[in-house]
């Protein structure tokens, strides 16, 4: 059976499934709950400075349902611990003493001075804590303060700060990240400038989850009233999933350790993260949604998956998909897919015919002998995959690669060579091909 | 064992429960989900499927939207009795047959139920969905109020006609309100549909007025710029065998009739025994509707194969849920009277297939009954056209009408069952009528 075991900064865990900071880590009786059904670490929720600050008492959550329910994503307005500071540190101690094999970081978030930062790290450091997260995040009311991602907007106070805790802590420093920013390698190359030994991502999107049509404010809202509040859940994996490779392909941050989180739900969304160069994987939503179980699935799925491809540890397979991310000027132009549909499996609905006809290349035809019937028609099939991305069944319609032959559509010779957009002849400002 | 007809067989709770809902309402969760089932496919095969051609994936896109009102616009644009439709058409072998999901996996949407759903809300609401357009000035006369009829009227009326309907029976709604099982139009849905459809204004409905008794052919056609024919079938098959004359031997549509205007269900009469000749919808309501009032035995007997029969498969799984027993290849041959001189007993001739030809095997068999139900098929009935000078030609019994349900005279027009080649179904009654409507309304205004 496969080792799960995690060494992430020096901070073991027996597992990389670490709980993101938020209500499912705000209390001792969670954490707890947390660790006996099997996590391996977690991110206490984010602790500020006395007095704590307070919520919201109407609804904290809003979230985008499938039309049988299935909560797809979440967005919520809540802010740190409301909590006192003094009593979050002394459940943080209870446990780590109780569960001393499993991680521990506690996320801060303080106002942008040293001092405020100098007070409150030793106290953190007291509890035995395994490290430090900075909530450079928080999307909502911490932001219009001052902090979250209020910082994490400005690349120089995340340097600044990561400094601060690196000089006042021996704690290992974790920076995480907002999303609600252009271009996420900035910061992180800050965080990495200002000596953080790691960064996390994402925290969650600006966002509003719809508008309630008959009394004209967003929903859900507060007494008439709505705010912009973060998103995460399923709906948001995709966008972590950019920004991580980002930073892990990126020359300066290339070596820089990850947290990864964002709408991670399954081991297979766990392991595509960490294919993407995540060192442990962090959850939040999928935990709000279904419990804490949830980690049975995600520990055998990884295990029984990295057993079957022989992969004995975690480190045999973090960042190897990273090498193949890269930019669309260097993609293969030479390389020629059409679709395929399996006559077999079609059920014969049309789809993927109206969409092409519609809105792409009309290469698909929706009749043959009178009968209805769906092929592609290869002279203008592009392979843009949109029907394949359509299709209800699945496996029905594929993408084959022409490896020999003529192209149909453009008339050319299928060429066997890698041919990319820096030496293509449209391009004005080709480099001349060696 | 001496006959024993009578009503009270269950009490008035047992027989509530035994005819509730067949299919109740979707909740509004339910539909969701079930309208997220379709593929919202691109000319769909489901509406090829369906006699009136309702545009199944967008009102089923309407319910998913939340736009139940205009799912059920969607619906009753293309087909104005969809609330009936949905509770009696066989969708297993219409448009559900041909759902891409039932070639996936054999479990279609269940378009039926969703149209339901959203009939049902906006019929709720109690606001008749369209208007007519400005007078033409032209009149139009319909005979019969069934589903043909009322179809026809609706359309004629949108479109600015004023229309009258003649129409026999004490009530309008023809089999939908004398015919249909009891259990798939609960809390008087023909009537309140009738209601729903009238409202649009326009259509006057003459209640007690037969053709060929209480008004003309000749006459209408004077009268009026264009008639619509929409007679149904007003006469049933006999079996021809000795015993038929006998108390107890009674036509399904009439046992249906009665069960479907009495005022207490409880109080319909069903034997203890009875046998239903037959392997049509008609066959399987009797025998399902006797079972349900309370019957002991109810045997239901067809001359052929399971795959022969008329009702779809999904009926006659519901007949054998019910209790029902049914008997194949085997033909009546002679209904037995017992010492109080009414039926007690039928004795059959077995058959088989020989080359495609229904043959005797020699074997016979007796089933006990007290009471025998015929129901192996209606018939159309000239006489009201009869006499006549206006000439309404017949095809294999029924009127001969063309694509555009236009008869051989050129102000008539006709549809429904009383038309040659039809399905004999509601929905199809309803199309017919709605292409008549279009044809007589592009002769009258040159459209
Ligand atoms: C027992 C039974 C169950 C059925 N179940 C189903 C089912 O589940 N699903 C389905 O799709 N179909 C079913 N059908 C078939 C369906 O009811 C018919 O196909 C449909 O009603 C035909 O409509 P129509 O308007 O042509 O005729 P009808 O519904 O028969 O209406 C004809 C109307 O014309 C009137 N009329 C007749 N003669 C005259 C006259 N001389 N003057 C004035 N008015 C006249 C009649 O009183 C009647 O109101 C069933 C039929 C029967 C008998
Ligand atoms: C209700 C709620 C409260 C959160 N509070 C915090 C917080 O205090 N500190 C923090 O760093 N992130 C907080 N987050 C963000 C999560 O830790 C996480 O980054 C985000 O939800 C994305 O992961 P997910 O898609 O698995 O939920 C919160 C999220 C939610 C839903
Ligand atoms: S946890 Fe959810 S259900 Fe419970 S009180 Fe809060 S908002 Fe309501
Ligand atoms: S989308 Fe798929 S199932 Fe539908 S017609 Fe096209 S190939 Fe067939
Ligand atoms: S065939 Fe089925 S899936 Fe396709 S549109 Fe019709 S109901 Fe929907």
């Amino acid at each position: 059976m496969a080792n799960l075991q995690t060494n992430f900064l020096g901070i073991k865990s027996p597992n990389p499934f670490w709980l993101a900071s938020a209500p499912p880590t705000d209390r001792e009786v969670n954490v707890t709950r947390a660790f006996k059904a099997g996590w391996g670490g977690v991110v206490w929720k984010t602790l500020g400075e006395d007095p704590h600050v307070v919520n919201v008492n109407g609804p904290r959550y809003g979230a985008v349902h499938s039309n049988d329910r299935r909560l797809i994503g979440l967005n919520n307005i809540e802010l740190i611990t409301d909590r006192p500071l003094e009593v979050n540190l002394r459940e943080i101690k209870a446990v780590k003493k109780a569960w001393p094999d499993r991680a521990i970081v506690v996320s801060l978030m303080v106002p942008c001075e040293e001092e405020a930062w100098k007070k409150i790290l030793p106290l953190v450091e007291e509890t035995g804590a395994d490290g430090i997260e900075l909530n450079f995040g928080c999307p909502h009311g911490m932001s219009e303060r001052g902090m979250g991602a209020a910082v994490g907007q400005v690349p120089e106070y995340v340097e600044m700060v990561a400094r601060w805790c690196k000089q006042n802590t021996r704690m290992p420093v974790i920076v995480k990240l907002t999303p609600n920013i252009t271009d996420i390698r900035q910061p992180a190359r800050a965080a990495k400038k200002g000596g953080a030994d790691a960064v996390s991502l994402i925290n969650t999107i600006n966002s509003v989850m719809g508008v309630d049509l008959d009394i004209m404010a967003p929903s859900p809202h507060i007494d008439g009233k709505g705010t912009h509040g973060g998103y995460c859940g399923p709906a948001v994996k995709p966008i972590a999933l950019s920004m991580v490779s980002e930073i892990a392909r990126d020359p300066e941050t290339k070596d820089l350790p990850i947290s990864a989180i964002g709408g991670i739900t399954t081991w297979r969304d766990a392991a595509e993260f960490m294919a993407m160069g995540a060192g442990t994987v962090q959850v939040c939503t999928a935990a709000m949604t279904y419990g804490f179980k949830i980690v049975e699935e995600m520990k055998s799925g990884l295990s029984d998956w990295m057993d079957g491809k022989g992969y004995s540890s975690i480190d045999q397979f973090v960042g190897r998909a990273v090498p193949n991310v890269t930019d669309w000027q260097y993609l293969n132009l030479n390389y020629v897919v059409k679709a395929r549909i399996d006559q077999e499996s079609c059920i014969k609905c049309g789809r993927c015919h109206i969409v092409c006809e519609d809105t792409s290349h009309q290469a698909i035809w929706a009749e043959k002998d009178g009968q209805r019937h769906f092929e592609v028609n290869d002279a203008e099939c592009v392979g843009c995959n949109l029907c394949v991305s359509v299709c209800p069944v699945e496996g029905c319609i594929t993408m084959e690669h022409l490896t020999e032959g003529v192209d149909a559509r453009t008339g050319q010779p299928i060429n066997p060579e890698y041919g990319n957009w820096t030496t293509h002849p449209n391009n004005p400002m080709r480099v001349a091909a060696e | 064992m001496p006959s024993d007809i009578r009503g009270d067989r269950l009490s008035p709770a047992e027989v509530e429960s035994n005819f509730a809902d067949l299919h109740p309402l979707l909740s509004k969760y339910e539909a969701y989900v079930e309208a997220d089932r379709c593929y919202f496919c691109h000319d769909a095969p489901c509406v090829t499927a369906c006699p009136t051609g309702i545009d199944i994936p967008l009102f089923i896109r309407q319910i998913l939207t939340d736009n139940p009102s205009g799912s059920a616009k969607t619906i009753l644009g293309a087909n104005i009795l969809g609330g009936m439709c949905a509770r009696v058409c066989p969708t297993e072998t219409l448009c559900e047959q041909a759902c891409v999901r039932e070639t996936a996996e054999q479990k279609p949407v269940r378009i039926g139920e969703l149209q339901r759903y959203a009939t049902d809300h906006l019929m709720a609401a109690g606001v008749h969905p369209f208007e007519r357009a400005a007078s033409t000035g032209r009149k139009v006369a319909v005979v019969g109020a069934g589903p043909a009829g009322i179809s026809c009227a609706h359309r004629l009326s949108m479109l600015g006609h004023d229309v009258t309907i003649f129409e026999a029976k004490p009530k309008g709604g023809g089999l939908n309100e004398y015919g249909i099982a009891a259990y798939k139009a609960v809390d008087e849905f023909a009537r309140r549909e009738l209601d729903f459809v009238l409202a649009i204004g326009g259509i006057e409905l003459k209640i007690g007025m037969a053709l060929g008794r209480d008004v003309a052919l000749d006459a209408l056609i004077a009268d009026y710029d264009a008639v619509f024919l929409g007679l149904g079938l007003g006469a049933t098959n006999g079996l021809g065998i000795a015993g038929e004359q006998l108390e107890g031997v009674v036509d399904a549509v009439d046992f249906i009739e009665d069960l479907r205007q009495a005022p207490a269900l409880e109080k319909v009469a069903v034997g203890r025994r009875v046998v239903v000749i037959g392997g049509g919808m008609t066959a399987i309501d009797a025998a399902v509707q006797s079972k349900l009032l309370g019957a002991e035995e109810v045997t239901l007997v067809y001359r052929r194969g399971a795959d022969r029969m008329n009702a779809s498969a999904y009926e006659q799984s519901l007949a054998k849920e019910k209790g029902v027993v049914l008997k194949h290849w085997a033909r009546p041959e002679k209904i037995e009277a017992g010492a109080d001189g009414k039926v007690a007993a039928i004795s059959f001739m077995k058959t088989r297939d020989e080359d495609g030809k229904l043959v005797d095997t020699g074997e016979r068999y007796t089933l006990e009954a007290d009471m025998v139900l015929k129901a192996i098929g209606q018939a159309f009935t000239p006489a009201p056209l009869k006499g006549a000078k206006a000439e309404i030609a017949l095809e294999g019994g029924r009127i001969k009408a063309g694509a555009d349900r236009r008869t051989s005279h050129p102000k008539v027009w006709a549809g429904g069952d009383a038309v040659a080649g039809g399905e004999d179904l509601t929905v199809a009654a309803v199309e017919d009528g709605k292409q008549a409507a279009l044809s007589i309304h592009a002769a009258l205004t040159g459209a």
